[in-house]
């Protein structure tokens, strides 16, 4: 965190040190509120006007053991006065609520940073737990970081006496004046957490009252005691003028869904099986059935797709959301949406797989799936937001593309963009792109799959239209008429056609386009989530004078009609992702460059500096 | 007017509908002798007298032989993937409850590959009639035993029998409270289509099933108690707020004798005051349970109506969550949508 002013607080009389940007972690146990408390950080310094990005890090078990280490849940927050775009390489700060959380996050925090450390949890059964001989706090095993041990639970127990509640009652509160030192810390207000309080609990006086007693308790003792010589300000960034709000990724897909129903004027039908992490989808559309959305939560994941595609057939906006294994169950009904040619949309939030995987952590490795995860030639479209905000506009074309093109889509998520956040400048909804379908309605020379020209797409012509009547289904379809087919020569013409109507998306796509010089050494490469490490990384080798550019792919399959001539301006081209190598695939065979990969799959995002060392190597 | 099943191509159908409305102009591909053509014939007839616009009609299938029905009726039509019927069914009525959606589906695709969409769609009380073709085997594969089966029965996949214990598709129905339940079969063409239009008016979900024959892989699996010579013997008529009487000269009944039933001699000690009287509107499915697990030789096989009760709809307890919140909140506003939350102004 690179110091810039430095002043004293009139209050403390202690030095105030204005920094750019700091990176905080919260840790503890998944009971002990590490992302709720992790999200009101996010809330007040957004609201403050930092810039920032969230990576929440929870298990996949609800409540492991406590004070085991499986059982340790985090939040990280970046936050900064300049524009960033990751959660941040390392933490400058780590909260430990217990032994077994600085055990897990202690190698992830910069050399040299604060620990601040629940000394009270810090006790011979929670250290056996978690793995230590001898308590770290007293054996000088944390000597290389500024250790603050503060007796929460204890301090946190005495502020709340007055209120008489049970010790259990009271103890629940301890993240709050967790959070309160960490906003004295970084000079953050307490008014957007103490308002939060007061309507989450206004029903409930007594926890509303120890809840704010506990951060306001929490402020006042990092004030008082000489806990840290120094504060920290962050001051406010410097965003594009406009009127902000902060969004998690799939809050900004659920959004983008909404608004892709308003603008075409179709009412939303969502089916869906709750999987970690696509659920928060489905809970947020199933709050706004006010916009005419209708939500299924299905019997399963293939019950989910078919309702979508029977929305869709019916003449709504069929949507269905999952991660990777509730995919693979999807497969054989993507494929009858191929061949029924019916708008469908499908989200994959993709987690760490193969099967059930590492349901809560992040990884890329379904893109080879979306493209090719069917039986026989069975071309689909897919797209990739690269931000928790880029959500909401990758959904809205998701379907644009779908309805458009008569073509299932998929939607590529992650893990970290969905539980992720920003703050996002809302957009007007005059300036949303406007889109809009068509149903066939004459009945005078309609023929169930005669196409459009341009597009190659068929006719909607949904139930309920006189003198349409049709019959769809997954068997061949003869060109034209729709019937069923066997015939050598027309299945070569379909497969062909359906490959053709989805190549000639690219038509509809903006180009790729490269951040920095437009030839060079080096393009890097990238797709989805790994936007913010990426473009950083290469950003940071520009101010350096390095010869590279990066390219972010948004639009998976097809392709963007220019990316190879792209490609071809570079000597090399390093394509990062999260999988083994999936992209690279696609672009080694596509346009036969000779591109290298670099790879992690460890179910955590990149880190700026390992991407800034793998293009160092290639220069 | 002229009534010609393929004016879809050319234009709308106008009411009152007749047969030939229904039939569409592609070829009907079943074996000669099949069942399925009773089947087809009788719902073509019986669609007419619904009316309901023929575009406002759905027919939903899976995969096998029945499943091929939607391409031979003249209305809206989806051949799905195997067992997937009820889901695409649940999407198209959940959207549009207008429509009158149907489920053609077999014994393989309903209780094999299917089973689960099958038992939700049914306690989800979802308003679609689901028409069951059962034949007790696999016949678009060319004759593997079905879940329908019965024990020990060797077909190509079973030389030495089968070892699997059938399913009875009513119960799986009953057990989970179909509010309309009914059996049928397909060589007595007026009871099907008298099934078939009851099933047509309940609101709610309408299971039926078809006994049907497949002359090719399973000739004569009903013919034990179908036959005409004997088939009042062997077979019961379930009519409502009538006492279960049945054989040729209505001398043979059925009674509740504690928790199971007994078929009694009429001519003998027994009147037809001691008999069960069928009520299919009876909220409890215990009674429905015990007839549907009726069979022959202990007991007849019944067919006609077991169970008839009204309950909301899945259909329409969605929509009227839709309408509750337009009407507590408004209806969606997307500007207000994206600026909720914690906002601020950055200058």
């Amino acid at each position: 965190m690179p110091a810039t002013t430095t002043e004293k607080n009139h209050k403390s009389g202690r030095d105030i040190v204005e920094i750019e940007n700091a990176t905080i972690r919260f840790a503890g146990d998944s009971g002990d509120g590490m992302q709720l408390t992790g999200t009101q950080f996010t809330n007040t310094s957004a609201i403050f006007g930092n810039d920032i990005s969230t990576l929440p890090d929870f298990p996949a078990e609800i409540r492991a053991p406590a004070g085991s280490l499986p059982g340790v849940s985090g939040f990280q927050i970046n936050f900064s006065s300049r524009d960033i775009r990751t959660p941040g390489d390392q933490p400058n700060v780590l909260v430990a609520m217990n032994p077994a959380a600085l055990r897990v996050h202690l190698s992830d925090l910069e050399p040299g940073g604060i620990v601040i450390a629940n000394s009270n949890s810090f006790l011979p059964l929670n250290l056996k737990k978690a793995g230590y001989g001898s308590n770290p706090l007293e054996d000088g095993s944390l000597s290389g970081y500024r250790l603050i041990a503060v007796p929460l639970t204890e301090l946190n127990g005495k502020a709340l006496q007055e209120l008489n509640l049970h010790k259990r009652d009271a103890d629940r509160c301890k993240n709050f004046f967790a959070l309160g030192i960490t906003y004295w810390l970084y000079d953050r207000p307490l008014e957007p957490t103490l308002s939060w309080i007061e309507a989450k609990f206004k029903m409930r006086p007594q926890i509303l009252a120890a809840n704010s007693l506990a951060l306001r308790s929490g402020y006042n003792y990092a004030d008082t005691t000489e806990l840290f010589t120094t504060h920290y300000r962050v001051r406010t960034a410097r965003l594009a003028p406009g009127k902000y709000r902060n969004i998690t990724g799939n809050e900004a897909t659920a959004f983008g869904f909404i608004a892709a129903s308003q603008k075409l004027r179709r009412p939303l039908f969502y089916a869906s099986y709750p999987i970690t992490p696509a659920s928060d989808i489905l809970h947020e559309l199933a709050r706004h059935k006010n916009f005419g959305i209708k939500t299924f939560q299905a019997e399963d994941e293939i019950a989910a797709v078919g309702a979508a595609i029977g929305s869709s057939f019916a003449g709504h906006l069929g949507l269905t959301g999952t991660s990777g294994p509730g995919v693979a169950l999807k497969s054989e009904a993507i494929g009858l949406a191929v061949m029924t040619e019916l708008p469908l949309v499908i989200a994959n939030i993709q987690r760490g797989g193969p099967s059930t995987g590492l349901p809560t952590k992040t990884e890329q490795a379904d893109l080879l799936q979306a493209l090719f995860g069917r039986n026989g030639e069975c071309p689909v479209a897919v797209v990739a937001p690269a931000t928790p905000s880029g959500c909401f506009t990758m959904a809205f074309e998701a379907f644009r593309l779908a309805t458009r093109f008569m073509t299932p889509v998929f939607f590529l998520s992650d893990g970290y963009l969905a539980n992720g956040s920003e703050p996002w400048k809302i957009p007007s909804v005059a300036n949303l792109p406007d889109i809009e379908v068509r149903f066939r309605t004459e009945a005078e020379g309609f023929q169930p799959y005669l196409r459009d020209e341009k597009t190659l797409s068929r006719p909607w012509a949904i139930p309920g239209t006189p003198g349409l009547e049709h019959r769809i289904g997954g068997l061949e379809k003869q060109n034209i008429t729709g019937n069923v087919s066997y015939n050598p020569d027309n299945h070569d013409h379909m497969v062909r056609l359906r490959a053709e109507k989805i190549a000639r998306i690219a038509d509809f796509i903006p180009p790729a386009e490269v951040f920095g010089k437009p030839q060079g050494k080096i393009l890097v490469v990238g797709w989805g989530s790994t936007y913010g490490a990426i473009t950083s990384a290469v950003e940071s080798m520009q101010e350096q004078g390095h010869p590279v550019s990066s390219l972010h792919l948004q639009y998976l399959n097809p392709l963007p009609g220019n990316l190879g001539e792209v490609l071809s301006r570079f000597d090399r081209v390093l394509v990062p992702e999260l999988n083994l190598g999936q992209l690279l695939m696609i672009l080694r065979s596509r346009y036969l460059v000779d591109a290298v990969g670099f790879n992690r799959v460890r179910g955590l995002p990149f880190k700026i500096s390992e991407l800034q060392e793998a293009i160092g190597e290639m220069l | 007017m002229s009534h010609d099943g393929d004016r879809g191509r050319e234009g709308a159908a106008v009411l009152p509908l007749r047969r030939r409305d229904f039939m569409s102009d592609q070829e009907v591909r079943w074996c000669p002798g099949c069942g399925d053509y009773s089947i087809l014939a009788q719902t073509q007839k019986m669609l007419p007298d619904l009316n309901i616009p023929r575009e406002n009609f759905v027919f939903v299938s899976g995969i096998g032989c029945s499943s091929r029905f939607p391409y031979y009726v003249n209305t809206y039509g989806f051949h799905g993937i195997h067992g997937r019927a009820p889901t695409l069914a649940t999407g198209i009525k959940a959207s549009r409850p207008e429509l009158s959606v149907w489920v053609i589906t077999g014994d393989g695709d309903a209780l094999s590959i299917g089973g689960n969409h099958f038992m939700h769609a049914v306690r989800r009380n979802l308003d679609v009639n689901i028409i069951l073709f059962n034949n007790r085997i696999y016949g678009l594969t060319k004759g593997q035993y079905s879940p329908t089966s019965e024990f020990g029965k060797k077909t190509k996949s079973t030389p030495a029998g089968s070892i699997d214990y059938p399913i009875n598709p009513l119960c799986i129905a009953i057990s989970n409270e179909a509010t309309f339940v009914a059996r049928s079969i397909d060589v007595d063409v007026k009871h099907l289509s008298s099934v078939l239009t009851q099933a047509a008016h309940h609101k709610g979900v309408s299971f039926v099933e078809v006994f049907q024959n497949c002359n090719i892989f399973n000739d004569g699996a009903f013919k034990h108690f179908s036959e005409r010579g004997f088939r009042d013997d062997r077979t019961i008529r379930l009519e409502d707020g009538m006492p279960l009487v049945f054989g040729r000269d209505r001398d043979k009944g059925i009674r509740l004798n504690g928790l199971k039933l007994e078929v009694v001699d009429l001519r003998r000690e027994n009147s037809e005051a001691d008999l069960l009287i069928h009520d299919i509107h009876d909220p409890d499915p215990h009674l429905a349970n015990l007839l549907a697990r009726m069979d022959y030789p202990d007991f007849p096989v019944p067919l006609g109506v077991f169970r008839s009760v009204a309950k909301p709809t899945y259909d329409e307890l969605m929509e009227a969550q839709v309408q509750d919140a337009i009407s507590r909140s408004g209806s969606g506003d997307l500007e207000r949508l994206l600026n909720s939350g914690d906002t601020w102004v950055v200058k």
